[in-house]
């Protein structure tokens, strides 16, 4: 079921540092990038060939940090990867950098050779050969190749070849059944598979940030429970054995222990507990009457955003590691909750209602520098992506009294606030998460 | 003021049109049915019997799990039929309009059921009768975007469980 790991080769990689950092605070003007045919001998490396520069094409142009310069404009039509390209037919066009490969079959699987050039300057920036032992790893040829480039030409951590996991969603709004999903960072309905029945009605899943585990909370017998899925094993474990509901889950950066809020069934209070998988020791982190949830670490591991109304309202705070130095962050007016600590460090993602509306935002770790990336009547669970440059989260619409509307929808944003765009999912979805880089 | 007076209306209009309530595992208890064929007919300590003769939910305000003074009464009312029926066990489910997040609403729902659970327990019914679960904002009574609906999405449900 879960894909084998990739077997790349590199045969040469270019390590000078990055090229051309196009990135800066605000909006960024995407760097036109010309994609050459992707060149296969038979129908069979044709069609990889095609499907290769589709997903790298979408990938880069998707990142809002590049466009795929139309291809109808190419004056120079040959296999690029053997042969230096005329760079006058390129800069002409106004390519900044050009992308060759070609696809073969080898006796090892399906061969590519990929060449990137920077145009301007006339060179070769990164070459790489990989082998794959067949087609099904053609998608995560295409994401890997969309890393390298993107890596090598904007200076920052790759993210395309990871997956996303989410809940997908249908029926009627007060029935609903919800699935736990995955699928590629593109939504691309090849990658996409059902992880769960819809027996059960399962909310929030969180990937491990280090490994292909789940955690997500799910009613099994009607008992709202914390659980993990191995996705490598399929195997599925209920974390702990509480008295009452585990909910809001999330990996510590280690991902050896889960951090959650349990309800003591004899006061219905929330608190945040810390669990080691491997020791299955228990810790106790709040004490406080009020509702105490969604815990995301530090990745340093140091410190733990929370969201509790200790005060009256919903907030959020920090605290140590053991649940020591409570201080309040949010500083706005309205009701904050889902804070997610950004994988950088720097950042806290949150969502906040107030006049009636749902922002998702970010703010400094010690809530500073607040500011509303989107806005709208129903939005909630940000994840951030791997190289901590973008969000992901949901969006809902009003429903009605007879039953429409309420359509969810899953969404890609850049933190500077542009470049939303939908993640098509094949049903409705909400509550995405994202992986690691596989 | 008005606010209780609205809540009291669409707790009294809920009551007497509840043609088919939904329980949350799925199934439909048709309280209509059974008590428009003759009000004779409902089988005493069943849940239609609750719905139609008690009242089988309390509503709550905004982020709030306090027992309004119509809850307590509800609930009072509750309290004495559970007594009347001493074999009967319900679980008390906790629900949340859909303006808050999932998880604090999960938190939230606990707490509401958990207010109704412990009522009735100081009303005198045995614990072991008794189970509560949260069910956040995943399962609304009303379907809608406004406050008519969220008034009475944010409520306690009183079930039968034998």
């Amino acid at each position: 079921m879960i894909k084998k790991i990739l077997i790349i080769l590199f045969f040469s990689l270019n390590a000078n540092a990055a090229l051309e950092v196009t990135i800066a605070q605000g909006k960024v003007e995407p760097t036109p990038i010309a994609i050459t045919q992707i060149f296969g001998a038979d129908s069979d490396t044709a069609r990889y060939g095609n499907t290769l520069r589709q997903i790298i094409s979408n990938n880069l142009t998707n990142s809002g940090l590049f466009y795929t310069v139309n291809e109808d404009l190419y004056i120079q039509s040959d296999n690029l990867v053997e042969k230096v390209p005329r760079f006058e037919d390129w800069k002409l066009i106004k390519a900044q950098f050009l992308l060759s490969a070609d696809v073969s079959k080898s006796d090892k699987g399906i061969r590519l050779r990929m060449r990137l050039y920077d145009v301007f300057n006339g060179k070769e920036i990164e070459k790489l050969q990989l082998t794959i032992p067949n087609e099904d790893l053609i998608r995560r040829v295409g994401h890997t190749v969309s890393d390298i480039v993107y890596e090598r030409i904007t200076g920052e951590t790759g993210y395309f070849d990871t997956r996303i996991v989410y809940v997908s969603e249908i029926g009627p709004l007060d029935q609903r059944v919800k699935r736990l999903a995955i699928m590629d960072q593109d939504g691309h309905i090849d990658s996409h598979q059902f992880l769960t029945d819809g027996k059960n009605l399962v909310l929030t899943p969180r990937f491990a940030p280090n490994n292909q585990i789940i955690t997500y909370m799910e009613y099994k017998n009607n008992l709202p429970r914390v659980y993990i899925y191995n996705l490598k094993t399929g195997e599925r474990e209920i974390v702990g054995d509480f008295p009452g509901m585990t909910f809001a889950p999330r990996f510590s950066p280690d991902s050896q222990s889960v951090v959650m809020s349990f309800s003591d069934p004899n006061t219905a209070n929330s608190e945040i507990y810390l669990m080691d998988l491997n020791t299955r020791s228990l810790s106790r982190l709040t004490k406080d009457s009020g509702i105490d949830t969604s815990p995301s670490f530090s990745p340093d591991g140091e410190k733990i955003v929370f969201n509790s109304d200790r005060g009256g309202s919903p907030q959020l705070f920090i605290m140590g590691k053991n649940g020591d130095n409570i201080k309040r962050i949010s500083k706005g007016k309205g009701v904050y909750g889902n804070p997610v600590w950004s994988p950088r460090g720097d950042l806290i993602a949150f969502t906040k209602l107030t006049q009636g509306n749902f922002h998702i935002g970010v703010m400094d770790t010690n809530g500073n520098n607040e500011r509303v990336i989107v806005r709208d009547f129903a939005l909630e669970s940000p994840a951030w992506s791997p190289n901590g440059r973008y969000l992901i989260f949901h969006r809902q619409k009003r429903s009605n009294l007879d039953g429409t509307g309420g359509e969810v929808t899953i969404h890609f944003i850049d933190i500077t606030g542009y470049n939303e765009r939908i993640i098509p999912t094949p049903r409705d979805g909400s509550d995405p998460a994202w992986s690691p880089l596989l | 003021m008005l606010k209780k007076l609205f809540m009291l209306i669409v707790a009294g209009f809920f009551l007497a049109s509840c043609a088919a309530t939904k329980t949350e595992q799925g199934g439909d208890v048709d309280a209509a049915s059974a008590s428009s064929s003759s009000g004779g007919e409902i089988t005493a300590g069943t849940q239609e019997d609750l719905i139609v003769n008690v009242g089988d939910r309390v509503f709550f305000e905004f982020d709030s799990s306090e027992l309004t003074v119509d809850a307590q009464a509800t609930l009072d009312a509750q309290a004495a039929w559970l007594m009347q029926y001493p074999d009967t066990n319900i679980t008390v489910e906790g629900h949340a309009d859909e303006r808050g997040t999932r998880e604090y609403n999960l938190a939230l729902g606990d707490k509401r059921a958990f207010s109704v659970y412990s009522y009735l327990a100081q009303a005198g019914i045995d614990t072991n009768r008794m189970e509560y679960v949260s069910w956040g904002k995943e399962r609304p009574e009303v379907i809608g975007s406004d406050e008519t609906a969220y008034s009475q999405n944010r409520r306690g449900v009183t079930l039968v469980s034998n």
